[in-house]
């Protein structure tokens, strides 16, 4: 599914990310914890092609295509999702006219005709009860107006919409109350197929005892210096990052 | 340089001739119009209101004006079709500054747009001709002409009241509800069909005059075309008298070329517990200033002024606005959002003046701009001027770009970079465009906006004589 080899990134004069190395299969869960600060959201910017980011090293192959090289929505158009951190209000747009014009465009690169308005709106019906959002939703603008719950919500139903090979969630969890993070998790679950990966970026362990990776990543300082099963994940819970550090030697 | 030289030197000729084929009314105010002319001269960059327009270049060229009434045998129906259709609206046409008749259409009855009837005793139709009726009605409109356009204080005014001949007339008695919206096509062109030699390129000064008597309601929807390639200039001043409890809702949607310049001066004067909504909306154009004058002469009455820009080339769009509160307990509300692309200029500057004694006065006043470009440049003014003491207003415009963050979330949907673009420039003017409440124009402006980003409406689209 996914290659990635020394990826180096910076914003501004910044370096962030320095030799990320990362191989995930496909139908794989994997987890990417780690202290403030040390590249996680850089991480996902960069794979996703955020234009505030560049990269100055390294690669990334998804599928067998060099991902570095494609425009943000050449890549979306391959099957990579990010859902946001902080998802973007745009106050005038409408959901269903957001939601129209991604599928299809997706479509057209799949050579496939528009779909037609009584397709569509069946299809958004349908997807925004994975998630449990209401028949509103099709009318409201993007994220305008929408509480911290409904926003991550929201990116969960866009991914159940768009169908993609690769979903990043970055901190998807954060900020949610015990349902929310429920009904996110299970959303999450329903929409893997042996077919599909997902990167997991939290700081929390909750998330993770939900949606269940097979490996879990600590990223410190623009690096993976640690790499282990769920049990690395509760053991972070309970002890911090400061083991980690003692281990590999830094400050 | 003194581009009204021209000007005073064509009326002085043609002085005969401008009386001879204009009625009595119009005529009485024309030497005065003349003399105000004269000494305003048309306003340089230094007059307050004019500074983002150059009148003096605009007025420069040389332009025909057609004061011996020529007709220019023109079939608006085999020659036009307009984009806003299938309105319900009852359709008329002013072709230049002149009414057009419909009997005179070669096209058999049953063929052309149906007009609609009108409800009793409501008027429309050439000035010039029910103005020269000399009876009570046509003394009393008589009275309402150049009233509000004062010519002492503004030269574009001055010369379209000494050049105008003819225009539209407006009169809804009193209590009488117009349900059917009145829309006026204004086509300009300057070649007959079939035109063996060239034709110079064309003046009009176009006038209108609405008059609503207490209770009555009106809506009003101008279409401005240019129907040919010439290079045209049309000054327009538009007055209209708004009674007690009268309601006047007043569309004016201009698609001209590049070519075109269009001056408009719009003047509206509110009785008591009166409304008017005024949308100007500028699709596609060449030069466009716009003024609007209104005042509250009465308490009670309320206003929503809405404006919608997309320029792109060389287009130039100015919006100049005062709103007079010189009754209290009135209400104004004002939104002007344009979006420039290339190297379009765009202009605002609005005025609300809250006069001595307009107490419980709330105004509100926006202007929102986008620049796609490095070399589009916007202008905006709000200004307030308040001299009573219990008024809640409100002023301010921003000047920004397209939100990168939300470009780059829709083009992490997939979204094309481009079309994420039109969804948010879309986004924006439809703030304004669903105020409109004429609904099938609502509905017919979001496609055309629609398709005016996506750069398909270079010229009236449906006009067969464009190419």
């Amino acid at each position: 599914m996914l290659e990635v080899r020394n990826l180096h990134a910076k914003i501004g004069e910044k370096e962030i990310l320095k030799g990320i190395d990362l191989v995930i299969k496909d139908g794989e869960t994997h987890a990417i914890m780690g202290p403030n600060g040390s590249g996680k959201s850089t991480l996902s910017a960069v794979l996703v092609g955020n234009p505030l980011y560049e990269v100055t090293g390294g690669e990334a192959i998804f599928n067998g295509k060099n991902l570095l090289e494609m425009k943000p929505e050449e890549r979306a158009h391959e099957g990579l999702f990010l859902s946001f951190q902080y998802p973007v209000e745009i106050p005038g747009v409408s959901m269903a006219n957001f939601m129209k014009a991604a599928i299809n465009e997706k479509r057209k690169f799949q050579g496939l005709e528009p779909m037609n308005a009584a397709e569509f709106l069946k299809l958004m019906r349908e997807k925004r009860k994975v998630v449990e959002l209401d028949s509103k939703l099709a009318n409201r603008s993007v994220n305008e107006g929408f509480s911290g719950g409904e926003k991550k919500r929201n990116e969960i139903f866009q991914m159940a919409m768009l169908e993609p090979k690769l979903s990043i969630l970055d901190e998807t969890d954060s900020g949610l109350d015990v349902d929310a993070m429920r009904i996110v998790a299970e959303g999450v679950n329903k929409l893997q197929t042996p077919e599909t990966s997902c990167i997991v970026i939290t700081h929390y362990d909750r998330l993770l005892e939900m949606i269940k990776p097979q490996f879990v990543h600590v990223l410190y300082q623009g690096r993976i210096v640690k790499t282990g099963g769920p049990e690395l994940a509760q053991e972070i819970q309970e002890h911090g990052y400061d083991w980690i550090k003692e281990e590999i030697g830094a400050e | 340089m003194n581009s009204e030289a021209q000007y005073i030197e064509l009326y002085e000729q043609a002085r005969q001739l401008i009386f001879a084929h204009a009625p009595e009314s119009m005529n009485a105010v024309r030497d005065q119009a003349f003399e105000d002319f004269r000494r305003l001269g048309f306003p340089s960059k230094k007059v307050e209101r004019y500074k983002y327009t150059d009148m003096q270049k605009l007025f420069e060229p040389d332009y025909g004006v057609n004061l011996s009434r020529l007709p220019i045998p023109v079939d608006p129906y085999q020659a036009f079709r307009c984009d806003v259709p299938n309105l319900s609206t009852s359709l008329y046409f002013m072709v230049n500054d002149s009414f057009y008749d419909r009997d005179k259409a070669q096209t058999p009855k049953d063929e052309r747009i149906p007009q609609g009837p009108l409800p009793k005793g409501v008027v429309i139709g050439s000035m010039s001709e029910i103005l020269a009726l000399n009876d009570d009605l046509s003394h009393r409109l008589a009275s309402y002409y150049a009233r509000l356009a004062k010519t002492s204080d503004d030269a574009i005014t001055a010369l379209n009241t000494m050049l105008a001949q003819d225009g539209l007339l407006v009169y809804v008695p009193k209590n009488v509800k117009v349900d059917r919206a009145i829309q006026v096509i204004n086509i300009l062109k300057a070649t007959p069909q079939n035109a063996q030699r060239q034709v110079p390129d064309m003046m009009v000064n176009r006038r209108v005059l609405i008059v609503l008597e207490e209770g009555a309601e009106l809506k009003m929807l101008f279409c401005d075309h240019a129907a040919d390639d010439k290079n045209f200039l049309a000054t327009q001043v538009i007055e209209a008298y708004v009674g007690e409890n009268a309601s006047l809702d007043l569309y004016c949607l201009e698609e001209t070329h590049n070519k075109n310049v269009r001056v408009s001066n719009v003047y509206i004067d509110q009785q008591r517990n009166s409304r008017v909504n005024h949308d100007v909306i500028t699709l596609h154009n060449g030069v466009t200033r716009n003024r609007l004058d209104l005042t509250f002469s009465g308490e009670g009455a309320e206003c929503t002024c809405y404006g919608c820009v997309i320029a792109d080339k060389h287009q130039h769009v100015d919006n100049n606005t005062l709103i007079t509160h010189h009754a209290p307990h009135c209400t104004s509300q004002e939104l002007y959002k344009y979006v420039l692309d290339e190297q379009a200029v765009g202009a605002f500057a609005g005025r609300v003046l809250v006069e001595h004694g307009a107490q419980k006065t709330t105004s509100q006043m926006t202007n929102q701009n986008l620049t796609a470009t490095k070399e589009a440049r916007m202008f905006t003014q709000p200004m307030l001027e308040i001299y009573a003491d219990d008024v809640k207003c409100a002023h301010g415009s921003t000047v920004g770009q397209l939100n990168d963050a939300a470009l780059f979330y829709m083009r992490q949907r997939g979204i094309m970079l481009d079309e994420a673009k039109l969804l948010l420039q879309n986004a924006f003017v439809g703030e304004v465009i669903d105020k409109i409440q004429l609904t099938p124009l609502r509905d017919r402006l979001h496609y055309l906006v629609e398709k005016r980003f996506r750069g398909e409406l270079n010229k009236c689209a449906g006009c067969k004589l464009c190419k």
